[in-house]
C-alpha cells in the first residue's frame, strides 16, 4: 500500500458519476412495483376479498415455503447453476420427519433428520456436480428421481396423519402465530434477509457470484471452486429439507406425493425477481417479491372472478414478460439490437 | 499510472530473509490427463529479473504460469519459492498470494459482472471473524487503488464500476492496480498487450520498466517479439511443452531470435507430413 501514499497531497475527488448510475438503485425496484401494481388489480376486481385481511393471511401461510426454496435456488442460480432435485427433497425430508415424529414420537429429532437427509441429497448432488463434472441440470434429474423413489419405497405410498402435534410446542413454533402473522412468515422473513447477508455481504457469497460469472476467474482468484460448489448444493439440500419439515407441519399430514407442483413455481420466483438466468448476479429482494407474485396469482385470479382455468396461462404471461424485461435492464445492448432487427422489418 | 515513480520495496514488503531466486523450479512437469503439457522444466527467476516467455501457442506458456501460480497442479518435479522448497501437494493460489505473487491477466482475472470493490479482493476479502465482507473499507481502498495507482479519475471509473463496462487497457490497468496494492515481489503478466490501443500499450510497457526499478521481478508472456525483447533481461523459449532456449537479449538479435522461433517449426510440420 505503500504506493497509495505516493500522492498524499491529492485530495479525493469528486466521483464522475451520481450513485444512482453505478449502483446505488433500490435492489429489485421493478419487480416490487409490478407487486403493488397486482395487489391494486386484485383490489380494484375483487374488493371484498382483498380488502380484508383473511386472504393476507392465507398468503403468509401458504407462500412461505415455497419462497424459502426459492431463496434457496437464488442462491444456486447466482453460481451458474441448477438444482431440479428440491421437489424430492420435500417427499423425502418430510417423511424422515413424519416417520420420526409417527414411530418415534421425537418430532424434533425429525426436524433434525428432515434437515440431515436434504443435507446428505445436496452433498451428493454437490460432489457429482463438483467432483466428476456432470452439469448440475443433468445430474439432479437423475438424483430427483432417486431420492423421490427411496421416499416412496420407504413410506410405502401412504400418507402419514400427524394431529397429535397439534398444539405441540414444536407446531406452535413453527406453524403457530406470533404478533398476529403465521410463524411460517416469520421463518421466511428471517431465512430471507439471512440470505441477503450471505449472498451480498458474505464471502460465500461472493465466492458463488465469481463462480456464476466464470469458473476459470474464480480458479484464478485462489477461490475453491470444488469445495464452495458442494457447500453451496448441501445448503440447498438443508434449505429444501427445512422447507419439507415446514409444509408437513403446517398441514399435519405427510403425503408421499407432496412437493410435486413446486419445481417450476419455486424456479419462477426466482428468475421473475430478475435474478440473471447466466449466473454472476441475482438478487434475494427481487426472488422475494417474485414468490410473492406466484405465490398470490392463484388464489388471486381465482377471487377477480376470473375462471380458475385461465391461472396457468397468466403465471407464464407474467414469467415471460418479467424475464424479458429483466434481460432487458441487465443488458440493454440486447434490447437495443431486438428493437432495431423489428424497426428494420417494418 | 501515476505510480511510475520508481520506489524501492518498502522495508515491510520484504519480511523473508534475502533470498537469489523468487522462483525456481527443478524438473517440473504438468500432465493433464495422458497429454503431457510441460516435460522436465529447470528454470530460475531472479529476485530483480523480467524474464520474457515466448513460444507458439500450445507451447505450454501459461500451463507454465498457472504452475507456478498454484492454478494447476504439478505431476512431477520441485518448486522452491526464495529459495525454500514448497509442499506441491499443497500449493495453491492462496499460497501464491502469501508468497506476494500476483498474475495479470487479460482476459481470466477478472469477474465481468461483479463490481471493482469485489473484483480487487476477490479471494482475499476483508472480512471479520464471521466471514463476512467489511464493504465500505473494500471500497475506500478499492478508490485509493483506482486514484493514485492508476490515475482513473475523471473517466467515470469508481469502485462500484462493474468490469464489463470497462475497456480492455482499463481491465489490463485494474489488474496491474491490483497487483501494485499487494505489493507483489513476482508479477506475471500473460499477453497483457494483445488487443490494446497503442497509448493503453505504452502504458503496459511502462508498468514493466517499473517492476524492474522497483526491484521487483516479472514473468512476462508476450507475442509481440520486439516489446519483450527490448524489456526482458532473459529470454526464455519454450516449445512443446520443452524449454529449448534461455538467452539474454544481447546474445541473440530480434531478427535472430525471430528466424530461431520459425526453425522451431519446421521439424514439426517434418514430422507431420
Amino acid at each position: 500500500m505503500s504506493g497509495a501514499r505516493a500522492n498524499p497531497a491529492r485530495p479525493p475527488g469528486p466521483r464522475s458519476l451520481p450513485p444512482v448510475l453505478t449502483g446505488g438503485r433500490l435492489e429489485g425496484l421493478p419487480i416490487i412495483l409490478v407487486f403493488f401494481a397486482l395487489i391494486g388489480l386484485f383490489i380494484a376486481f375483487a374488493p371484498r376479498v382483498f380488502l380484508r385481511w383473511p386472504i393476507y393471511d392465507s398468503f403468509l401461510v401458504t407462500i412461505p415455503p415455497l419462497l424459502i426454496l426459492s431463496l434457496g435456488l437464488t442462491l444456486v442460480i447466482a453460481a451458474g447453476e441448477i438444482d431440479l432435485s428440491f421437489p424430492a427433497v420435500i417427499q423425502f425430508s418430510g417423511f424422515l420427519f413424519a416417520f420420526c415424529s409417527l414411530h418415534l414420537a421425537a418430532p424434533w429429532l425429525g426436524l433434525v433428520a428432515a434437515l440431515a437427509g436434504g443435507a446428505l441429497v445436496g452433498f451428493v448432488n454437490g460432489v457429482l456436480v463438483a467432483m466428476v463434472g456432470v452439469p448440475s441440470i443433468i445430474i439432479t434429474i437423475g438424483t430427483s428421481f432417486f431420492w423421490s423413489g427411496v421416499a416412496t419405497v420407504l413410506c410405502g405410498g401412504l400418507s402419514y396423519a400427524l394431529s397429535d402435534l397439534e398444539n405441540t410446542p414444536i407446531a406452535n413454533i413453527f406453524a403457530g402465530t406470533l404478533f398476529f402473522v403465521p410463524a411460517e412468515a416469520w421463518w421466511a422473513l428471517g431465512i430471507a434477509v439471512l440470505a441477503w447477508f450471505v449472498l451480498n455481504r458474505h464471502r460465500f457469497g461472493e465466492h458463488l457470484l465469481f463462480i456464476g460469472d466464470s469458473q476459470a476467474v474464480a480458479g484464478v482468484l485462489g477461490i475453491n471452486v470444488m469445495r464452495e460448489r458442494i457447500k453451496l448444493f448441501t445448503l440447498m439440500g438443508v434449505i429444501a429439507g427445512f422447507a419439507s419439515f415446514l409444509l408437513t407441519i403446517q398441514n399435519l399430514n405427510y403425503f408421499a406425493t407432496q412437493g410435486q407442483g413446486m419445481l417450476l413455481s419455486a424456479l419462477a420466483g426466482v428468475f421473475i425477481g430478475g435474478s440473471s438466468v447466466f449466473g454472476g448476479a441475482a438478487t434475494v429482494v427481487g426472488t422475494v417479491f417474485g414468490a410473492l407474485i406466484i405465490g398470490m396469482l392463484d388464489a388471486g385470479i381465482v377471487a377477480t372472478g376470473v375462471a380458475g382455468f385461465w391461472v396457468e396461462v397468466i403465471v407464464g404471461l407474467v414469467f415471460i414478460v418479467a424475464v424479458v424485461l429483466h434481460i432487458g435492464i441487465e443488458n440493454p445492448a440486447r434490447l437495443k439490437q431486438l428493437r432495431r432487427r423489428f424497426a428494420a422489418r417494418e | 499510472m501515476t505510480g511510475q515513480t520508481s520506489r524501492q520495496a518498502s522495508p515491510q514488503s520484504s519480511p523473508h530473509r534475502a533470498y537469489t531466486n523468487i522462483v525456481r523450479a527443478e524438473k517440473l512437469s504438468v500432465s493433464f490427463g495422458k497429454v503431457q503439457a510441460l516435460t522436465d522444466i529447470d528454470l530460475a527467476i531472479g529476485r530483480n529479473e523480467i524474464v520474457g516467455l515466448i513460444g507458439d501457442n500450445g507451447a505450454g506458456k501459461s500451463t507454465l504460469i498457472k504452475a507456478l501460480t498454484g492454478v494447476v497442479r504439478p505431476s512431477a518435479g520441485r518448486l522452491y519459492v526464495r529459495d525454500q522448497p514448497v509442499d506441491l501437494g499443497r500449493y495453491s493460489v492462496r499460497r501464491a498470494h502469501g508468497f506476494r505473487f500476483e498474475t495479470v491477466y487479460q482476459e481470466k482475472s477478472l469477474g465481468e459482472k461483479q463490481p471493482l470493490w469485489r473484483n480487487f479482493f476477490a479471494g482475499r476479502q476483508i472480512v471479520n471473524r464471521l466471514g463476512f465482507i467489511n464493504v465500505r473499507e473494500q471500497r475506500r481502498i478499492a478508490n485509493e487503488i483506482l486514484q493514485s495507482h492508476l490515475g482513473f479519475r475523471g473517466l467515470g471509473i469508481d469502485a462500484n464500476s462493474t468490469v464489463s463496462n470497462l475497456s480492455g487497457g482499463e481491465r489490463q490497468g485494474i489488474a496491474i492496480g491490483r497487483a501494485m496494492h499487494f505489493d507483489a515481489d513476482l508479477i506475471i503478466l500473460d499477453e497483457p498487450t494483445t488487443a490494446l490501443a497503442i497509448n493503453e500499450v505504452r502504458k503496459v510497457l511502462d508498468f514493466v520498466r517499473w517492476i524492474k526499478e522497483s526491484g521487483r521481478a516479472a514473468i512476462y508472456i508476450e507475442h509481440n517479439l520486439a516489446h519483450v525483447h527490448a524489456l526482458a533481461d532473459r529470454l526464455v523459449v519454450l516449445d512443446r511443452g520443452r524449454i529449448v532456449a534461455d538467452i539474454r537479449p544481447h546474445e541473440m538479435d530480434l531478427e535472430e531470435l525471430t528466424r530461431f522461433l520459425i526453425a522451431l517449426q519446421q521439424p514439426a510440420a517434418g514430422a507431420a507430413a
